[in-house]
């Protein structure tokens, strides 16, 4: 637990001296600013902040690649996966500490953008309940998107390579539940529980599904178990 | 100390190390010597647990590198050829973090930093980035953080390429010194520096040891040949031949009027060199045997793998 928490600290330190998560995240407020201010359909109508959480599952599907895609493809590039894997860390906590890392920065990211319903509060009275749910649906799904992003970055030794992967691998999931309408229903029904976009308008509504949440966890779990093993694996080269 | 057992690796169809076994005392300090890729990474990675064996086994302070690859790792200070480091830390940030990550505390990394900035000299460039260094300081770094948690086995891969002589001689210094407290295994395949700071060298040529002993006895191991230069005034491609002819010569090489003739040890054919100078109207201007350096003794054994990879 300390190894891992050492190498989130060291991984929060890196993000904050590259330009990458400064980039990310200035994209990321101005496009779910405008998203939030203008092009919401329910601009002026209702207190929500739907507007800016339909861009923001975009954007974390394309962001969050790019904040993981050097976390492990650039150690093997660079070769100090050697020093990591030669250090008594086991292959765990380096996925893990990454991954936690990372995620350090999706929360700042998000908290950056606190003040799209501390604006409404200030001049109206929005419904706390779904802006809640609408983070908490946000947070798990950048969560899943860093995971994915960490287990392509660690099969390669390309940045771009594993950020590309990682954003195929995230819209398909998004866009499988679209492509569930037109199938027969009942392969549909179960294609569609494999889909992201399928569970994330409950969490904007202001539901807490179960299943939404089992599923991000367990997309999650999955994909940084995957990262753990493709480190094991690169020993057996 | 560290032993290995009937090790073998393969990267694909590729081998790399062909079912080699060996011991270390523990306060030995081994030279591991061989041509570039004659399995001495390979070797060394898989005891410091970067890589997997295809078969066999090792133990490094009696831990296996496999089932307890933690426990052996912990033990281990390692220096990669490659010198990886993180270029965006501070040599003190980088330090401190891999040290952390050895499982030392605050207190002891503290004290220890104070001592290894001391012995690697890197007093001045304890606040740079590591990436702003230049090789030679880099591979400084590298070497403090491979003793910063004394380690009871050093693994060195090459310490002393790529860096001015001043600081080869530094770090050859600093190994000796090191080699008071600790197991080090150090590859290298420059020659003097093995008789300079090793006990013992073993010599591995593509992926098989083919010889394993103390320095001293290395020579009774080619003890088998004699070695006489000669210079010779007389057409080259003439002389050369002619000394080929002569009885238990094994070997003639030439540059220039040297020549270098190797016989068994049994003949001694400086008589008939004489002779046959005399037949073919040349002088023969000077004649002397010559002892068999360890650079001898590393050709002679690797030689067919030196010619393969002069190509």
């Amino acid at each position: 637990m300390r190894n891992t928490r050492v190498i989130a600290l060291k991984e929060f330190k890196s993000y904050l001296l590259s330009p990458m998560a400064y980039i990310v995240t200035s994209i990321f407020l101005i496009f779910t600013g405008i998203y939030f201010s203008v092009f919401s359909p329910a601009i002026y109508f209702e207190t929500s902040i739907t507007g800016f959480l339909e861009a923001g599952v975009i954007l974390l599907l394309l962001f969050g690649p790019l904040l993981t895609m050097r976390l492990l493809a650039e150690e093997r590039k660079m070769g100090t996966l050697e020093l990591l894997l030669t250090i008594p860390v086991r292959d765990s906590e380096v996925i893990l500490g990454k991954f936690l890392g990372s995620l350090a920065i999706l929360l700042v990211m998000l908290g950056l953008t606190l003040y799209y319903p501390l604006l409404l509060t200030i001049f109206g009275d929005p419904d706390p309940g779904p802006i809640f749910t609408g983070y908490l649906g946000l947070f798990l799904l950048g969560s899943t998107s860093l995971a994915i992003g960490i287990f392509t970055s660690s099969i390669t030794s390309n940045q771009i390579v594993a950020a590309v992967v990682a954003i195929g691998i995230l819209l398909a999931l998004y866009f499988i539940g679209f492509a569930a309408a037109f199938l027969p229903e009942a392969l549909g029904e179960v294609i569609g529980f494999f889909s992201m976009s399928n569970y994330f308008p409950d969490f904007m509504r202001g539901v807490i599904d179960t299943r939404g949440v089992i599923y991000y966890l367990s997309m999650m779990g999955l994909f940084l178990f995957l990262a753990i093993r493709s480190l094991e694996n690169s020993r057996w080269s | 100390m560290i032993r290995v057992e009937n090790l073998t690796k393969y990267y694909g169809e590729r081998l790399a190390v062909n079912n080699i076994s060996f011991n270390i005392e523990k306060g030995e300090i081994v030279g591991f010597l061989g041509p570039n890729a004659a399995g001495k990474t390979t070797t060394m990675r898989i005891l410091t647990g970067y890589l997997a064996p295809t078969r066999g086994n090792a133990w490094v302070a009696g831990y296996n590198v496999l089932s307890q690859s933690l426990e052996a790792r912990r033990s281990i200070g390692y220096f990669a050829e490659a010198v990886p480091s993180y270029g965006d830390m501070t040599v003190r940030s980088y330090i401190t973090y891999l040290a952390t990550l050895r499982g030392m505390d605050k207190a002891r990394i503290k004290k220890r930093i104070d001592d290894v900035v001391d012995i690697c000299h890197l007093e001045e460039y304890i606040d740079v980035f590591v990436g702003r260094l230049s090789k030679g300081f880099r591979q400084r770094v590298g070497i403090a953080q491979a003793i910063i948690h004394e380690p009871e086995v050093l693994i060195m891969d090459e310490p002393t390429v790529g860096i001015d002589p001043r600081q080869v001689s530094m770090t050859r210094q600093l190994i000796k010194d090191l080699g008071k407290d600790c197991t080090i295994l150090i590859s290298t395949h420059i020659l003097p520096e093995v008789s300079m700071t090793c006990e013992r060298v073993i010599i591995i040529h593509e992926g098989n040891i083919v010889a394993e002993d103390r320095i001293e006895n290395l020579s009774s191991l080619v003890s088998g040949t004699r070695r006489f230069r000669l210079e010779v005034e007389g057409p080259t491609k003439a002389v050369s031949e002619q000394l080929r002819k002569i009885e238990g010569v094994t070997k003639v090489s030439y540059a220039g009027s040297q020549y270098t003739v190797e016989s068994t040890a049994e003949q001694d054919p400086r008589g008939k060199i004489n002779e046959a100078m005399v037949k073919g109207g040349w002088t023969l201007l000077s004649l002397e045997s010559v002892e068999m350096s360890l650079e001898d003794i590393f050709l002679k054994l690797t030689a067919e793998e030196e010619e393969e990879s002069d190509q």
